[in-house]
């Protein structure tokens, strides 16, 4: 149940935002997209959730051709920067969304969607939170409303797009240990975006270091920390501080 | 001792008095006088005034005519905002000038372009004289300038609120596994419920109150192509005022429950409508 992304291309217009992007995530793997702003980290990150086709380039998932399958079929878990949180429902509302658009026949009964909500909440320690409205949460809450509204597709990957940009430091901490801990729980292949390069190293089994449309180095913290291998790699890992944690 | 804000009250004051009085004068007053006009002569003139045939047929004619335009423009409306704010193309701020195209034509012009295509003697005039279609001087006429005339209204009220809105959650809801007509009922339309709501009230106040496109379209026969403002016009130049006021009344009266409707909607759902702005 690997995923296999081959040489990637993407064009915006004129503008090529993926010059050939290619990496492998194990099953189950945490993995990191580190690189600087506009790198093409989200437009990696839309192409495995469907939100975008790549010009050229494959991707594979558990053997399937998965720019074949729609988003819609993909059950690809992602969660947006600025969350996306159904603004017109609560909470609980938000992370039934996805069980309750299914088709009729696989479509869970009400009694179990709700169940399957409060799980979720105490998962994402949100318990009794379920009846407000996105409006009357905090960024975190916000950010573990959205996480769980994910998790309730069963998703076959976690797409996560800079999820704790919005969030102070210490928040930021405390959410990507119990990120990393929930993940390995549930053993879900997890794609990270980041320009954070201590949160990327703090997290991940794995880093991609991204520039320009391009995967320069993509290898475990320690790897890239001993070796870099380009210069940029380098100078983005120093650059942004590389004290040992 | 002159305090800083002294200086605000007097001008807070003098603005307070301005407003009032350009209000009272150039709105409350011509609606007043529309309403008293209409009973010069006891409400049970003004009643009889509603009841002719003439003006039951006018009434009539404005209710169908709208009962058309505006579900048409609801479905126009909506389709041009949602394409216009949730996609990407060339020529994208043309079609945003077109839309606006009827608030910045005379209504006059937008009825004559009709004739011009449908009239007797305009493009399609000959075709459809020999088809037995009638367009001009009839209801599709009416409709058609109804419709150009009011185009604007819904798609104007959505346009800045689905911008503003993104499609992160349409493509959140994607994500999620549903489809986009499930997308569309289940998140799109309740984000734009209210906004949609006003611009059809302010959609439909128009389309019954038009006189200049439809006049032009109409042909002013009496008991059959006359709107309720055509038919105001008719009896005013009679010299028949109190008829004319009567049916006055009534449109006026639409405009009063439209802003009343409006106020309870804003009112009731304030904080529904505040949520559904960006948070
Ligand atoms: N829809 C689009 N149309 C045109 N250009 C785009 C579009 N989406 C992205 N781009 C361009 O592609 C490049 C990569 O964008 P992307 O959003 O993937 O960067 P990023 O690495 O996620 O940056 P950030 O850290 O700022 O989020 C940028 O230069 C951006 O301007
Ligand atoms: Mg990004």
């Amino acid at each position: 149940m690997s995923l296999v992304v081959d040489s990637i291309t993407k064009r915006f217009g004129r503008f090529a935002a993926l010059k050939g992007a290619s990496f492998t995530v194990p099953q189950g793997a945490f993995v990191a997209l580190l690189g600087p702003s506009g790198s093409g980290k989200t437009t990696l990150l839309r192409i495995l959730g469907g939100l975008e086709f790549p010009d050229d380039g494959a991707v594979r998932f558990a053997d399937m051709n998965w720019l074949g399958v729609p988003a819609r079929e993909r059950r690809a878990g992602f969660v947006f920067q600025q969350y996306a949180l159904f603004r017109h429902m609560t909470v609980a509302q938000n992370i039934a969304f996805g069980p309750s658009v299914r088709p009729r026949r696989e479509r869970p009964s009400r009694k179990e969607i709700a169940h399957r909500v409060e799980e979720l909440l105490h998962l994402v320690q949100l318990d009794g939170l379920g009846g407000r409205y996105p409006s009357q949460l905090s960024g975190g809450q916000r950010q573990r409303v959205a996480l769980a509204r994910a998790l309730a597709i069963e998703p076959r990957m976690l797409l996560l797009d800079e999820p704790f940009g919005a969030l102070d430091a210490k928040v930021r901490k405390d959410l990507r240990i119990w990120l990393r801990a929930l993940q390995e729980r549930l053993g879900i292949t997890t794609i990270f975006v980041t320009h954070d390069q201590e949160e990327a190293f703090a997290i991940a089994d794995l880093v991609a270091v991204m520039n320009a449309g391009v995967i320069e180095q993509y290898g475990t913290p320690q790897d890239l920390r001993r070796a870099p291998r380009t210069p940029f790699v380098a100078e983005f890992l120093e650059q942004t501080g590389s004290a040992p944690n | 001792m002159r305090r800083p804000t002294d200086d605000s009250i007097l001008t807070r004051g003098l603005l307070i008095a301005i407003t009032i009085g350009f209000i009272g004068i150039f709105l409350l007053l011509p609606l007043l006088t529309v309403f008293t006009s209409a009973l010069a002569n006891g409400l049970q003139a003004a009643l009889d005034a509603l009841r002719d045939p003439d003006a039951i047929s006018a009434i009539k004619l404005t209710l169908i005519v709208a009962a058309i335009a505006v579900p048409l423009n609801l479905v126009f409306g909506v389709c041009a905002a949602w394409l216009v704010s949730k996609y990407d193309f060339r020529g994208k701020s043309l079609l945003i000038s077109l839309i606006d195209l009827p608030f910045s034509v005379s209504p006059v012009v937008s009825g004559l372009i009709y004739v011009l295509m449908f009239g007797l003697q305009g493009w399609l005039g000959p075709w459809l004289r020999d088809h037995d279609i009638r367009i001009i001087f009839a209801l599709p006429g009416i409709v058609l300038a109804t419709i150009f005339v009011t185009f604007p209204f819904i798609a104007r009220e959505l346009i800045p609120l689905m911008t503003d809105q993104g499609r992160d959650e349409e493509e959140a809801a994607v994500t999620l596994g549903a489809s986009g007509l499930q997308t569309f009922l289940r998140v799109t339309l309740p984000n734009i419920k209210w906004a949609l709501l006003y611009g059809v009230l302010l959609c439909n106040a128009r389309a019954m109150g038009e006189f200049g496109a439809v006049s032009v379209v109409s042909g002013h026969i009496r008991g059959l192509t006359n709107t309720m403002p055509l038919h105001v016009e008719v009896l005013y130049n009679d010299y028949q005022y109190v008829g004319a006021f009567a049916v006055a009344s009534l449109l006026a009266l639409l405009a009063l429950v439209t802003l009343t409707f409006k106020s309870l909607l804003e009112w009731r759902y304030a904080d529904e409508i505040a949520a559904t702005h960006r948070h």
